[in-house]
């Protein structure tokens, strides 16, 4: 669902919670609730499913859990168990449904967890996904709201997937740059949040359906400040921006378009292909971090030493109206 | 010659690849696509510019007419593209080859089936419009191969060869290509779908 969507949903709820152990709801746009348990530890709790991106059931499966157990990572915890979530039809076979699962359960290990039980019901359209519980102390939660001016933007995975997915669809991407995609998609971002542990970072958030700039627009909106964004700097899989030029766009890159539209000012340099990839949907993306100033060049070093090789600087974060997003060619 | 592509109820990408198609097929001339919303309208608008055309779009009740011009370029003149042009039109013969060998038995007898296969096919009058050559079949199209020669010559006599780029990757061979044009399984497919007869090579 689109961003301006959900927030007129939500809004009916949103009001409900008012415990002061919700330390992160529904208020700030956040990646996964976080609920205080006592002094020494919070529970992270987030759910993620969507339908199949890749023919490989297996790899869906991979996939589907990387991106769930991501919402976890991006607030700064461990993931600890989870529940799997899943819809499947009767005419397909089930060994299929076994892939994904195994899939997501060999992901789901890899990460450090458990999965604990699940639930499955019958639908028209495969779907997978998995309810992740996490833990993080009550300190050091990192939500999307702390982002400061001065502070330096970091993105640790390419963007793309969404528009080179289409182009799958349609039997008109490169095999190579599918496979590019799918590996990333498969890929923790248990890495790169080690690394962002490590180094001491102001917030986090991870880049899924509202693309690149809708999450960056949450962040900057929860943080109350602005950023500028530097083209240059902005990781790309190859031939994201040559398939959107032929029309390869995902209708979701379309709908945060609409929804980012009087938020975000392209410097006119900023082609519309670019454009495109940077409202582009993304499937289990990259970890966005707001770094303090001076800090960048460590967590850079401490992103590739783990291999995050991937990981660039993308923008800063400046003084200016709250969630407003400058794109400019470089910093 | 003006083509229409209804794109109308049909999900992203789509109306993008049937639009495509037909700007591919067409020539020169002009093609008309209709679609629902604004998404696909943009969608096909990019693809218009991409190929370097003139796109302009109509409003309609219903959602929007595009009206993609295609300039000169791609009329058929030669022999051989007006060959292309039947391959395309789907009134005639392809023949598919996924293998190196013909038939299943002694390798050595399989390889000695396709080069006299081949051979036979640059003798005989009628000719298939297309060969696509896939999987163990693209070995017959690299360099060094005995059945460079035949290929060459059904090529000369207007015959399209197709190379899966896929399978050049994959056996390590699209440096060695010696004859035929590199495809795609999009290409392939489509080539598949329309032809009016399809044999393949056991």
């Amino acid at each position: 669902m689109g961003p301006g969507t959900l927030s007129q949903v939500l809004r009916e709820i949103t009001h409900l919670n008012q415990d002061p152990r919700l330390l992160i709801g529904l208020e700030t746009t956040d990646d996964a609730a976080v609920y205080q348990l006592d002094d020494q530890q919070a529970l992270i709790q987030t759910l993620d499913f969507f339908t199949p991106v890749v023919d490989d059931p297996y790899l869906f499966g991979q996939i589907a859990a990387a991106n769930a157990l991501s919402d976890v990572y991006a607030m700064g915890g461990t993931p600890l168990l989870a529940l799997n979530i899943a819809c499947f039809p009767t005419c397909l076979p089930v060994e299929m449904l076994g892939a994904i699962l195994k899939g997501g359960a060999d992901k789901v290990r890899e990460a450090g967890a458990l999965i604990a039980g699940g639930h499955t019901v019958e639908d028209e359209e495969p779907k997978y996904g998995l309810a992740v519980t996490g833990l993080v102390h009550p300190d050091r939660v990192i939500s999307n709201a702390g982002a400061r001016v001065g502070d330096l933007l970091i993105l640790t995975k390419p963007l793309g997937t969404g528009i080179i997915l289409t182009a799958a669809k349609a039997g008109l991407a490169q095999q190579d740059a599918v496979a590019r995609i799918e590996e990333s998609m498969a890929t923790l971002n248990r890495e790169a949040a080690q690394a962002m542990l490590a180094v001491g970072v102001s917030a986090c958030t991870d880049i899924t359906g509202f693309g690149f700039l809708g999450h960056l627009h949450e962040l900057a909106a929860a943080s109350g400040v602005m950023v500028e964004v530097a083209a240059e700097g902005i990781p790309l899989f190859p031939a994201a921006t040559e398939l959107a030029q032929m029309g390869l766009v995902p209708g979701g890159a379309y709908r945060n378009r609409e929804y980012l539209a009087g938020k975000v000012a392209f410097a006119p340099e900023i082609g519309e292909e670019l454009q495109d990839v940077l409202f582009d949907p993304q499937t289990s993306g990259g970890l966005l971090i707001s770094v303090p100033q001076g800090k960048e060049g460590k967590l850079l070093a401490e992103l590739a030493r783990r291999g995050v090789s991937e990981a660039r600087l993308v923008g800063r974060v400046v003084a200016g109206s709250p969630g407003r997003i400058k794109v400019v060619p470089q910093l | 010659m003006e083509r229409l592509v209804d794109a109308r109820g049909l999900a992203c990408p789509q109306p993008v690849i049937n639009t495509k198609r037909a700007l591919e097929e067409g020539g020169a001339g002009t093609v008309i696509t209709l679609v629902d919303n604004p998404i696909a309208r943009d969608n096909v608008l990019k693809l218009a510019r991409s190929l370097g055309c003139r796109a302009e779009v109509e409003e309609r009740e219903d959602g929007f007419a595009i009206r993609i011009e295609r300039e000169g370029a791609e009329i058929a003149s030669s022999p051989a593209d007006d060959k292309k042009k039947t391959v395309d039109a789907g009134t005639e013969v392809l023949v598919l080859i996924p293998t190196d060998l013909f038939g299943q038995g002694a390798e050595e007898l399989g390889q000695v089936l396709m080069r006299m296969f081949l051979y036979t096919l640059t003798e005989l009058k009628e000719r298939p419009a297309g060969i696509i050559l896939i999987n163990g079949g693209v070995k017959l199209a690299a360099q060094g191969a005995e059945t460079v020669p035949f290929l060459e010559a059904l090529a000369a006599a207007g015959v399209e060869i197709l190379v899966c780029g896929t399978c050049l990757d994959y056996y390590g061979l699209k440096e060695r290509l010696a004859v035929g044009t590199v495809s795609n399984m999009y290409t392939i497919a489509e080539k598949l779908l329309q032809a009016q007869r399809v044999i393949t090579i056991p």
